[in-house]
């Protein structure tokens, strides 16, 4: 299968792999898919007090197109905040990508992983706010 | 580096020996006149052409049969290994349908032996498929007890085309003589690999494909036992060429090709397998020296020598081969595959799911050079070692979590 471009570049050059610190409290984690299913997704939001993301980094097991996915993401979540970035649909993703219908996948995994990290931040408030 | 292999480098290296072989330079030139001036169709009878012919293709038969210990009238050409498994397993099952109506066959056989079987079974036929052990191979007393006075044939791969191993023919052979079922081995990847011989393991048929053994492609040979007499239904019907079991003109250059390099491997097989298996340990070494955590799926003793299959935990195997973009290789992963599913060979020899999904076929041959041994295992490593770092498994296992405690939500 050939890959495209797009694909190709997120690959060899992943924007902001990497980890925050699970526990800060300006700080959402998504950690979606499966091992036995060949694809993990892990991607992490951090949150100014205005709810603007202001950074976000990610590590992905899986395929290039999972790879690429899940790197794009990174990038578009930044500077948006988090009802916009939660807003994101695959369909953009794939799109973007080129990626082919064998892979759209890929782009559904990127988009949960916005969501659950979008989820996790704001449950961390919740419980910050009832204490 | 050797201009040799830097003109090679233009190219990935092919590290895909499982997959097909490059036709041996030795066998195109043997093959190079009966595309043109000896064109002949071997089956014309009354002129010079014809026999010309007959006479390559007769030779070539003759190679097939030497290098696995048969008769040249127990030969006979088809186009392909897949062709001649079909023709093996339902040839068999249909003739013997009167009396007979049961298959054994084993999970890890390749995809042409299992659709022969389940079409076998949509035909009525009751077709057993055995598991294998963790080491790939096939237990001789579960194989002994599905065997019955009801069982056609028995259908047992010689060498695995993802993980090389060598099933244990001579017994298997000698377990189905004994219970009166004909022996049909699919030795598509142990043909020119290994010493073959029928008459020693009791092989009653034996599946060869000519692209496997640096031949080439499009032609493959069944071998069926004349005595005691194995009978067969043929599947392709016409002018009842190779004694009416595969009807159609031979394609002589291609008869030629096969048979020079079934003769080349018979010549060469003990040196090159000695050769192959320096470069195999080399590899395994290079790779399991630098980098934890990689796993070989399959027996390390009964395997042929020019294969490994290798997971590398917690990187997945597509993401992977996009890595090693210089090397041609493949992959158990779900990804490479429109199903999704990761192998079912490696799932049958109980390696886990999510291991299937990291493994890599490693295929070296003939024409695999020290260098590109090398060269692959710089690659791979730094590939794996990269990957590693952008994997959330890998860091969770860093930080001492165990993936199989987390409730992943699958999708």
């Amino acid at each position: 299968m050939a890959y495209s471009d797009k694909v190709i570049d997120h690959y060899e050059n992943p924007r902001n792999v990497g980890t925050f610190e699970k526990g800060d409290q300006d700080v959402g984690t998504g950690l979606v898919g499966a091992p036995a299913c060949g694809d993990v997704m892990k991607l992490q939001i951090k949150v100014s007090a205005e709810g603007v993301i202001e950074d976000a980094k990610f590590k992905t097991f899986g395929c290039g197109s999972a790879i690429a996915s899940s790197s794009l993401v990174t990038e578009w979540v930044k500077g948006k905040t988090l009802e916009e970035a939660a807003a994101i649909k695959n369909t953009e993703i794939a799109q973007h990508l080129a990626l082919p219908p064998v892979k759209i996948h890929c782009s559904v995994l990127a988009e949960d992983a916005i969501k659950a990290a979008v989820a996790d931040y704001r449950k961390k408030k919740n419980s910050e706010a009832a204490e | 580096m050797s201009a040799e292999t830097k003109k090679k480098l233009e190219r990935p290296i092919y590290l895909d020996y499982q997959a097909t072989t490059p036709t041996d330079p030795r066998v195109v030139q043997a093959m190079l006149p009966y595309f043109t001036e000896k064109f002949g169709n071997p089956h014309s009878r009354n002129h010079f052409y014809g026999w010309e012919a007959e006479e390559a293709v007769e030779k070539g038969r003759e190679q097939v049969a030497a290098l696995i210990g048969a008769d040249p009238k127990e030969v006979i050409f088809t186009s392909g290994a897949t062709e001649s498994n079909n023709l093996a397993i339902k040839g068999v099952a249909y003739f013997n349908k009167a009396r007979k109506d049961h298959v054994v066959t084993v999970a890890t056989e390749h995809k042409c032996v299992l659709d022969s079987c389940r079409h076998l079974e949509q035909e009525g036929f009751r077709v057993t498929y055995l598991p294998v052990k963790a080491n790939g191979l096939v237990d001789l007393d579960q194989l002994r007890e599905a065997v019955t006075d009801k069982t056609a044939v028995v259908s047992v791969m010689a060498v695995n085309n993802e993980i090389g191993v060598i099933q244990p023919l001579a017994e298997i052979g000698a377990i189905c003589r004994e219970k009166g079922a004909f022996f049909h081995t699919d030795a598509a990847q142990a043909a020119g690999k290994i010493p073959l011989d029928v008459n020693a393991m009791n092989i009653d048929l034996m599946s060869i494909s000519g692209h496997k053994l640096y031949g080439p492609k499009g032609i493959g040979a069944l071998y069926v036992r004349r005595r005691p007499r194995v009978r067969l239904t043929a599947l392709i019907n016409g002018g009842g060429q190779e004694r009416g079991m595969r009807s159609g003109t031979l394609p002589t250059p291609l008869c030629v090709g096969i048979g020079e390099a079934c003769a080349i491997a018979a010549e060469e097989m003990g040196a090159e397998a000695e050769r192959l298996r320096g470069l195999r340990d080399r590899l395994l070494d290079g790779v399991t020296g630098r980098l934890a955590e990689v796993y070989v799926n399959g027996d390390m003793e009964h395997r042929i020598p020019g294969n490994l299959n290798i997971s590398f935990a917690y990187v997945e195997g597509e993401g992977l081969m996009m890595g090693i973009k210089d090397l041609a290789v493949s992959s158990g992963s779900a990804c490479t595959s429109a199903s999704l599913e990761p192998s079912y060979v490696l799932r049958a020899l109980g390696v886990d799911v999510e291991l299937a999904h990291t493994s890599l076929r490693l295929g070296l041959g003939r024409f695999t050079t020290v260098e590109e041994i090398d060269y692959a295992v710089d690659h791979i490593v730094e590939a794996v070692t990269r990957l590693r770092e952008m994997s959330p498994l890998w860091e969770m296992v860093q930080e001492g979590i165990d993936i199989k405690s987390i409730e992943w939500a699958g999708h």
